[in-house]
């Protein structure tokens, strides 16, 4: 198959790249950007490892072609934040054992970002729900949710110090 | 979570993986993650067939096509190969037979995968199909048809132990129980799928990157089979993706990426799919478990009998040890004087079995605490009491030679006790739930090496230079259980120095010393005792330089939160750092070792067999699970599994959290959902989404205790 040029917007930064049309995002991503935080653990979108953002949505980029995502917002792990300033979300994998193996840790990451976005304030269940689109084998989950907390509390002391600069 | 860490900084605190940032931020490597220029793919070609006679292989269509750069078959890499060296019984790719649906046959090397798969469907292989063996108790009736010409009756190994009077035992038991326990086919499903990246560098050596637990044999196997000396490879160790023993043996595509690279002198990268995965295996055996055991009316266990067949799969493996293990440890854990095992490990045409954790003891353990709820039952007593009154005297030697010393399951089975409710709980309930609880143990590292020698089982090497950097060279495989961080953890301990001053180099043959590798709950023990010895040469290389300074004996000195200091004399003392340049000017150079070998005395008995099982040291557990029973639909639910686990001190709390929890997590998985599926040695559900490991919403609440 030909390969096209294409645009891809990732962590904020527009990339070009020329890739067949049948990319899949992933490949795009890990081959052809060398940002090779996305895994793949599996080959039919049971395992989560290759999770990455769409415009502030966790979707699976294993079976996403690349091409149609031109113009969206893409963030991967990379994008979540480098090594001078983690994420909360980041600190708290770091932190808590959240990340064992850490090969599935990219695709929680990014399901725990998508949401603490849209609700920051998760019930226990409400977090395993969100949670359960991606498998671990290390960690039994308990110290995955100590990870959620952590970054919780780290969100909630932020926003807590950041309120009344904003008014 | 801290317990009293008796006077330690560090150790028995609990502390973030030292690789933790490399894994949060997605920079960290895996050998998938991996490439270098001009870097090809490899792709293997596996048998359609479970037992088939290769007549012809003819690769001549697929090396023609453009971009394909070499191809491999059984004739480029005849030396044999296996873990054991008793079963060196697998090869790079299959010559004359293949064995199982997914034996390597032959493999190609190509500038893209897309090319490499085209090539795959160009090889022609000439098949005569056999027929196969696919059920244990089935295959080794057989009378001809072997899967391998050299194990009659497909019977890879047996082994016949009788300790004690196990006749005269049951003759004294009030309460006799007898069962037949199966336990189905499980497979570690780490979530990093294999990855080799094989590369031929300018000066004819070849460097190895690999998904591996175990990057010393893997160097052995290699040297062997690429026909190569051992001084002319390097094997590299990226992170791991999790191991649980399926890459604790050199796994197909290790092999056949190295023959690829060395035949096409070019990098060549495999990555397994995850049904490659699945085929590739190593996972627990189906296991038949014959079991017979004796209680007297006070609750006293009199007598065991046990008869185990392990289906193997088509090659060894470790499947002598394994079955051996099961034996070992069967009756071990409780005081029992008569025990007799039989246990056969059966070749069948499936996937090799191997290495899962808890290496060949889980499913005994299982049909073994099973039996005895069932006896403690018919003797109308309390389960847990019953575990209570067969406990071990330790320091104590089993009646199959093992050594106990540290025995912390007594204190394990009060834990749950207390935590679970079980005294509340136990027959109190509401219909449809309940509590049970069951105890398990484990080696902490086998005390005798696969390769029987008089050498170390683990080396590290310590350096400090001007930088005053303590620099720890480990051949430990930290696979995501925290082998690095404990090691960093004890040499900062020793050193008196912050964790940031140490830097770990590991698992990479060209620079660091021999550590058998990740299995057994080895590395704690070994490498964490040779880290101890090294880093203790070390604080006394730097002391003696120190003393000689202030013209003090070594003795006077103390060496904590970064300084050298005389113990009653506050004006004579150095900081790291300037003690590190009295020591260089004193020595020239810093260079510490330490080794650590199980001692004599652990490394069990003299019978045919003994030498699986024995272990400088084991852990304990109890658990109790509280489970719901939907009573229309049969569902089962564990609402909450209490486990209580004695590994010795905690070096890192938080790491051992990780690991109780993990391992409750794998055990619970196996109980309730996940089986591989056969049908005529066709594995049916080789994917994640088929072979369903539990999620977060299916896993229990698990609370952790350590001991």
């Amino acid at each position: 198959m030909n390969k096209e040029l294409m645009h891809l917007r990732v962590n904020g930064e527009e990339r070009e790249i020329a890739i067949a049309p049948n990319r899949l995002l992933l490949d795009a991503l890990r081959e052809d950007l060398g940002l090779t935080g996305s895994k793949r653990g599996c080959d039919d979108s049971s395992c989560g490892c290759c999770a990455v953002l769409i415009d502030g949505a966790p979707m699976l980029s294993c079976v996403a072609l690349a091409v149609s995502y031109e113009g969206r917002e893409i963030t991967t792990v990379e994008g979540l934040g480098g090594p001078g300033e983690l994420d909360p979300v980041q600190e708290g994998y770091a932190e808590m054992g959240g990340a064992q193996c850490g090969y599935c840790t990219p695709g929680f990451m990014i399901a725990t970002k998508a949401l603490l976005d849209r609700n920051p304030e998760p019930s226990m269940e409400e977090i395993r729900e969100a949670l359960s689109g991606n498998l671990c084998r290390c960690t039994g989950y308990m110290q995955i949710y100590e990870s959620v907390k952590y970054a919780i509390e780290k969100l909630r002391a932020k926003s807590a110090t950041q309120v009344p600069a904003a008014r | 979570m801290a317990k009293n860490t008796n006077g330690y900084n560090i150790i028995g605190k609990p502390m973030a993986m030292t690789d933790a940032r490399a894994k949060v931020t997605g920079l960290g490597k895996y050998a998938d993650d991996l490439s270098v220029p001009g870097m090809l793919i490899g792709k293997i070609l596996h048998s359609p067939y479970a037992h088939a006679r290769i007549r012809s292989i003819d690769t001549s269509q697929a090396e023609a096509l453009a971009g394909v750069k070499v191809t491999a078959t059984g004739e480029d890499a005849r030396n044999p190969y296996g873990i054991l060296p008793i079963g060196h019984d697998e090869r790079a790719f299959a010559l004359g037979k293949a064995l199982y649906i997914g034996d390597n046959i032959a493999a190609v090397a190509a500038t893209t995968p897309e090319i490499a798969e085209q090539a795959l469907d160009l090889i022609r292989v000439d098949y005569e199909q056999l027929p196969g063996w696919f059920d244990p108790e089935e295959s080794m009736k057989a009378s001809s048809n072997w899967i391998n010409e050299e194990r009659p009756q497909n019977i890879e190994k047996e082994y016949h132990h009788i300790f004690g009077d196990p006749e005269k035992g049951f003759g004294e038991a009030d309460f006799i129980a007898e069962e037949r326990y199966y336990a189905g086919e499980v497979n570690q499903a780490a979530m990093e799928p294999h990855a080799t990246l094989a590369v031929w560098e300018p000066d004819n050596r070849l460097t190895v990157h690999s998904s591996t637990q175990v990057p010393f044999y893997l160097h052995r196997t290699i040297a062997s089979v690429c026909e190569m000396p051992m001084s002319q490879i390097r094997v590299i160790k990226p992170l791991i993706g999790g191991g649980f023993g399926g890459k604790s043996e050199i796994i197909p595509l290790e092999v056949a990426a190295c023959v690829l690279a060395k035949k096409s002198h070019k990098p060549v990268k495999i990555t397994y799919t995850r049904e490659e995965v699945f085929l590739a295996h190593r996972g627990r055996p189906i296991t038949i478990v014959y079991l017979k055991v004796g209680l007297s009316r006070a609750g006293k266990i009199t007598a065991v009998r046990a008869r185990v067949i392990q289906d193997g799969g088509a090659y060894c493996g470790y499947g002598p040890v394994t079955v051996l293990y099961s034996g070992a440890l069967l009756g071990a854990i409780y005081d029992i004087a008569n025990v007799q095992y039989d246990g056969f490990r059966v070749l069948t045409n499936k996937p090799a079995c191997g290495a899962m954790r808890g290496h060949g003891t889980v499913n005994v353990r299982f049909a073994f605490e099973s039996i005895l709820d069932q006896l403690s039952h018919q003797a109308g007593l309390d389960p847990l009491e019953v575990r209570r009154r067969n406990l071990l005297k330790a320091p104590c030697i089993t009646a199959n030679s093992l050594r106990v010393t540290s025995y912390g399951l007594p204190e394990c089975i009060e834990k749950v006790f207390e935590r679970s409710g079980w005294a509340e709980k136990k027959g109190n309930l509401p219909y449809g739930k309940g509590v049970g609880m069951a105890c398990s143990h484990y080696v902490s590292g086998a005390a005798n090496p696969i390769i029987r020698s008089n050498m170390p089982h683990t080396t590290v090497h310590i350096k400090i230079d001007r930088d005053a950097a303590v620099t720890v060279y480990t051949g430990a495989s930290e696979i995501g259980q925290g082998s690095d961080t404990m090691q960093v953890q004890i040499a900062a301990e020793i050193l008196g120095v912050s964790t940031d001053r140490i830097k770990l180099v590991a698992a990479d043959t060209e620079l660091t010393p021999i550590d058998l590798g990740s299995y057994s709950s080895r590395v704690t023990f070994m490498a964490g005792n040779a880290c101890l010895n090294a880093a203790k040469d070390m604080r006394d290389q730097i002391v003696a330089a120190v003393a000689r300074k202030f013209g003090c004996a070594a003795d006077d000195f103390e060496v904590k939160d970064g300084r050298i200091s005389h113990k009653s004399d506050a004006g004579k003392s150095l900081s790291f750092d300037e003690a590190v340049t009295v020591a260089l000017e004193f020595h020239g150079a810093l260079v510490a070792r330490g080794t650590y070998a199980p001692p004599e005395t652990a490394r069990g008995g003299k019978f045919k067999g003994a030498g699986v099982g024995p272990s400088p040291a084991y852990s304990y557990s109890a658990q109790v699970a509280e489970v719901t029973v939907d009573p229309e639909t049969g569902q089962v639910r564990v609402d909450k599994i209490v486990a209580a686990h004695d590994c010795g001190k905690a070096l890192n709390p938080l790491t051992v959290e990780g690991q109780i929890e993990g391992s409750v997590y794998m055990g619970f998985g196996q109980a309730l959902q996940e089986d591989m599926i056969w049908k005529d040695g066709r594995l049916m559900n080789p994917s994640l989404l088929e072979y369903r490991i539990p999620a977060a919403k299916e896993n229990p609440e698990i609370e952790s205790i350590i001991v």
